[in-house]
């Protein structure tokens, strides 16, 4: 093989800056997880807090769907628990802050999703236009 | 070795097969619990108004489109070609320009017409949707906006004969007096409309104008049921709808 040293170096040099993330966290330098606030008085959400943490955006998706598209308004849970399919007083109900919440988890993640371009998060009710 | 054209295309076609049966099968999201409509909810098959002009005044805009507009969160934007209405009074020869004859009776003349999204039952504005974000609902005829899935390209609002939508060209929350937080607010580019206050139906409530008008103009109720107040005040007097001729099938009707 031609250039045998540059030609290993270099693949130990990639695979070491590609998996830098991994070890750094590791090795405890990382960003750690956020901690979350959750509510002080309600334990139990919709689904279990494993598939809350993985699907709670599908589980909105199909909500809207459900509730905009075909006149559907109560949820029930694999545990038989009810709940009316509404962001407001569903999810905000509980979850008060949306800052201690949602936007811890989405800003460590790097995701912006827009739900409070339109819905009203809970530091917005008051506000409004002077004039 | 020696791979002939007709070994190579069985093997490709194969591999195809494989390579495209793979994603659809981990792709579909299914939710577990099961959904159902609310227990209070109202139900119709395709809900309709009626608006009697004898009793309407055709000027207290404090009533039915301030009780709208508040708990739609719809923004009252002074420049004109920025409006944002569900709710709207136009004269008579604005509603009904087919109708404008050149002598008008006192009592037409001098109104203001109550205007409000048809809910057709056969919507231009839903042929022409290219994302499906706005839709005729099967079940009670009310026609939506998903504003989820709104791009804002206005076809809908070219399509819509009785100018029943409103495009936000700028971001509606500073124009929003008072927001209620129970109603989300729109979002820059997207279109909106009157949605026979949906919310409110599927918790047991009327529509909000409907509620708001103290002088009993409004009324609301189930065009598929012979019994309901609406065909019944429908049978009583004669009426008429918006450019029926077009063939969109109004479900507003007015009595004048």
């Amino acid at each position: 093989m031609f250039n045998k040293g540059w030609v290993i170096g270099g693949i130990i040099v990639f695979v070491a800056a590609a998996a830098f993330p991994f070890y750094w966290y590791q090795i405890g330098q990382g960003k750690p997880f956020p901690k979350l606030e959750l509510p002080a008085k309600e334990k139990r959400c919709v689904e279990s807090v494993e598939f809350m943490r993985a699907n709670h955006m599908r589980l909105l998706d199909a909500w809207r769907i459900a509730v905009v598209r075909d006149d559907l308004l109560i949820y029930t849970s694999t545990k038989g628990d009810k709940f009316e399919m509404n962001l407001h007083k569903t999810c905000i109900g509980c979850h008060t802050s949306t800052e201690r919440f949602c936007n811890r988890c989405h800003d460590y993640n790097d995701v912006v999703p827009p739900c409070w371009d339109c819905h009203v998060a809970p530091s917005e009710i008051g506000k409004g236009e002077q004039s | 070795m020696t791979l002939t054209r007709r070994k190579f295309l069985k093997a490709a076609s194969v591999a195809a097969l494989v390579v495209s049966a793979r994603p659809s099968a981990g792709r579909a999201f299914e939710l577990k619990g099961r959904m159902s409509p609310g227990p209070k909810a109202l139900q119709a098959g395709q809900w309709g108004m009626g608006v009697d002009m004898n009793k309407c005044r055709g000027n207290c805009r404090d009533d039915c489109l301030a009780a709208c507009h508040e708990i739609h969160n719809v923004p009252y934007i002074p420049k004109p070609e920025h409006e944002v209405k569900w709710l709207f009074l136009e004269p008579y020869e604005n509603a009904f320009p087919e109708r404008s004859h050149r002598f008008l009776s006192k009592r037409v003349r001098e109104k203001n017409f109550f205007l409000l999204c048809n809910h057709c039952e056969d919507p231009p504005c839903v042929r022409v949707c290219p994302t499906q974000a706005t839709f005729k609902r099967q079940k009670d005829g009310i026609v939506m906006i998903d504003y989820h899935r709104c791009i804002g390209c206005r076809f809908c609002m070219a399509a819509c004969p009785y100018g029943s939508r409103s495009f936000n060209f700028r971001d509606p929350r500073p124009f929003i007096k008072k927001i209620n937080p129970e109603y989300p607010t729109r979002h820059r580019g997207v279109v909106e409309k009157c949605n026979f206050c949906q919310e409110l139906l599927e918790v047991g409530r009327i529509p909000a104008c409907v509620e708001a008008c103290k002088e009993g103009v409004l009324t609301f109720g189930d065009l598929e049921d012979p019994t309901s107040v609406v065909r019944e005040l429908l049978s009583e007097k004669p009426h008429i709808r918006r450019k029926p001729d077009l063939g969109t099938g109004p479900s507003v009707f007015y009595i004048t």
